[in-house]
């Protein structure tokens, strides 16, 4: 790349079950946050690179980037939208690095919204499910819990660890997430939640239970990546985007020599980690993809974090808390912090910004973290996206 | 260049209880579900093969929260299938009250019958899935 990029401010909102603000309504309030933070105004955004997965659904509204774009007062300025399921925002994020590392822009604003709690349970799961295949996966009724509850059996079969001792530690994540959660004022969920409620949760599919799924949520989060010279300028404390990766894959019929590890996740992970020049052990805090528990310990091990198989084992151990390895999800995850899908990388790269300026709540904050990961993933792995960050003082 | 096996065309097998792939006349590979190219070495020269519709459960799972219109279906399980030929394939299992499903289907040999997803306002029409039972 030509030149460094960096994060100079961020915004995010709450994000919540269904609420009545429109998709650009949420992404104006976001944008313009990260607007203030980063000392910038509207005019100075060169380009839009906007996550939304089913506005079209969930509002009648198709190509909210352009809406945005003159809503904010970005006028007239190129705008894209990013579809690649829940890893929308980070495709956006990921995609805007190389427009500004490349030289071409200065200062764009990248981020994603969503209102997928505002279109209810049902259709929400109809939507959802058009992550999978739509003619060889859909006619089966798959809905995207039942995609992460076939890895599951699968995950207990081929690491051959008994059911109930997997669902034992899918709980303990649960909770963990939550822990973290309540003490985000951003966060959907906030509540206190034991190992025996997850356990005695409603089946969505076995062997998945209400707990251990993330709710469907509305929010939108925004950031301002700017070269290097402007970025200086901006802010004392610049986080740069110093790894990127992305993959993708087929159906999980195509994935068949893989699974339960996701190779997407795998090939995207190891080209940030080629680019940053650092191993998994460097990351001190992640923002990983646990749209479900088990979902933590896919990510977990294809990121590299543990072997193969152990993830469950790390968290009962605290191994993937503060004072572990590597400190994950401080935010709530997408479990308790929520998960607005088009939107959902943008908050994670807001969280990993926010802990590595030191200015998040005290009692989910890193100690003095300077490397943070993000990770998200879309339908049956059908993209996967991974963004390193570290600080520039 | 011409798609070799459209949907439509396994639909349309499918609802015969037929299963139709496609095997590779570069290195024999057999894939299903049908592609432009073979998913082992991306040649587009393959040709049209009926498959057996046996093979052995690898994973599954039952389903309690049903999609937008498919409440009627619950619960159901779907399975992926490694089929005797390689390939895995997913489709509902039946012969077991879904509720009781749980991992000792896993490595249970199956026979292929068909289903009918009837569709949506989302789907394009009708669409055939394969529905498998236990061999006997």
């Amino acid at each position: 790349m030509v030149k460094k990029v960096a994060v100079v401010g961020v915004g995010e909102t709450k994000f919540s079950g269904a609420q009545q603000k429109t998709e650009v309504e949420l992404l104006a309030e976001a944008a313009m946050d990260a607007l203030k933070e980063s000392n910038l105004k509207p005019k100075d955004i060169q380009a839009l690179y906007i996550g939304n997965v089913l506005g079209d659904f969930s509002e009648g509204q198709g190509m909210v980037q352009s809406f945005a774009a003159e809503n904010i007062g970005a006028f007239n300025v190129p705008a894209s939208r990013f579809e690649g399921a829940c890893a929308s925002a980070s495709m956006a994020i990921r995609d805007a690095f190389i427009w500004v590392a490349s030289g071409f822009y200065d200062i764009v604003l990248a981020g994603g919204v969503e209102r997928a709690a505002s279109m209810g349970t049902p259709l929400a799961t109809r939507t959802f499910a058009m992550f999978s295949d739509s003619r060889y996966e859909y006619p089966c009724g798959i809905t995207f819990p039942s995609v992460f509850a076939l890895l599951t059996h699968l995950h207990a079969k081929k690491y051959d660890i008994p059911l109930p001792k997997l669902k034992e530690q899918m709980a303990i994540a649960s909770v963990q997430a939550y822990k973290y959660g309540i003490l985000n004022p951003k966060a959907h969920l906030r509540r206190e939640v034991t190992v025996d409620m997850v356990l005695k949760s409603f089946v969505v599919c076995s062997p998945l239970q209400l707990h251990d799924c993330c709710p469907f949520s509305d929010g939108a989060a925004a950031v301002i990546l700017a070269s290097e010279a402007v970025a200086k300028k901006l802010t004392a404390k610049p986080v740069y985007i110093v790894g990127i990766g992305q993959a993708s894959s087929g159906p999980l019929s195509s994935q068949k020599d893989y699974l339960p590890r996701l190779r997407a996740r795998e090939l995207s992970a190891k080209q940030a980690y080629d680019m940053a020049g650092i191993k998994p052990e460097d990351v001190d805090i992640a923002e990983i993809h646990d749209c479900f528990s088990i979902a933590n310990f896919i990510a977990a091990e294809g990121l590299g974090f543990f072997p193969f198989g152990k993830a469950g084992e790390a968290w009962e151990k605290g191994q993937a808390d503060i004072g572990g390895k590597v400190a994950i999800n401080l935010s709530g995850g997408l479990k308790s912090k929520g998960h607005p899908i088009g939107a959902t990388g943008a908050g994670q790269v807001y969280e990993i910004v926010k802990q590595l300026r030191g200015e998040v709540e005290p009692g989910r904050q890193a100690p003095d973290p300077k490397i943070g990961l993000t990770d998200t993933l879309g339908g049956d792995g059908g993209t996967l996206c991974t963004l390193i960050l570290q600080r520039g003082w | 260049m011409e798609y070799k096996l459209p949907f439509k065309e396994y639909h349309e097998a499918l609802k015969q209880d037929k299963l139709l792939g496609l095997k590779c006349l570069e290195c024999g590979n057999i894939n299903v579900p049908p592609k432009m190219v073979c998913g082992k070495c991306t040649s587009p020269n393959m040709e049209v093969v009926g498959l057996s519709g046996r093979g052995t459960i690898q994973t599954f799972t039952t389903v309690f929260v049903a999609p937008e219109g498919r409440e009627s279906e619950l619960p159901y399980t779907i399975v992926m299938v490694e089929l005797q030929e390689g390939p895995w394939i997913m489709g509902n299992l039946i012969d077991i009250d879904p509720a009781k499903a749980t991992m000792e289907l896993i490595g249970k040999k199956v026979v292929m019958g068909h289903k009918v997803f009837c569709g949506d306002k989302y789907s394009a029409g009708e669409m055939a899935r394969p529905l498998f039972s236990f061999e006997t």
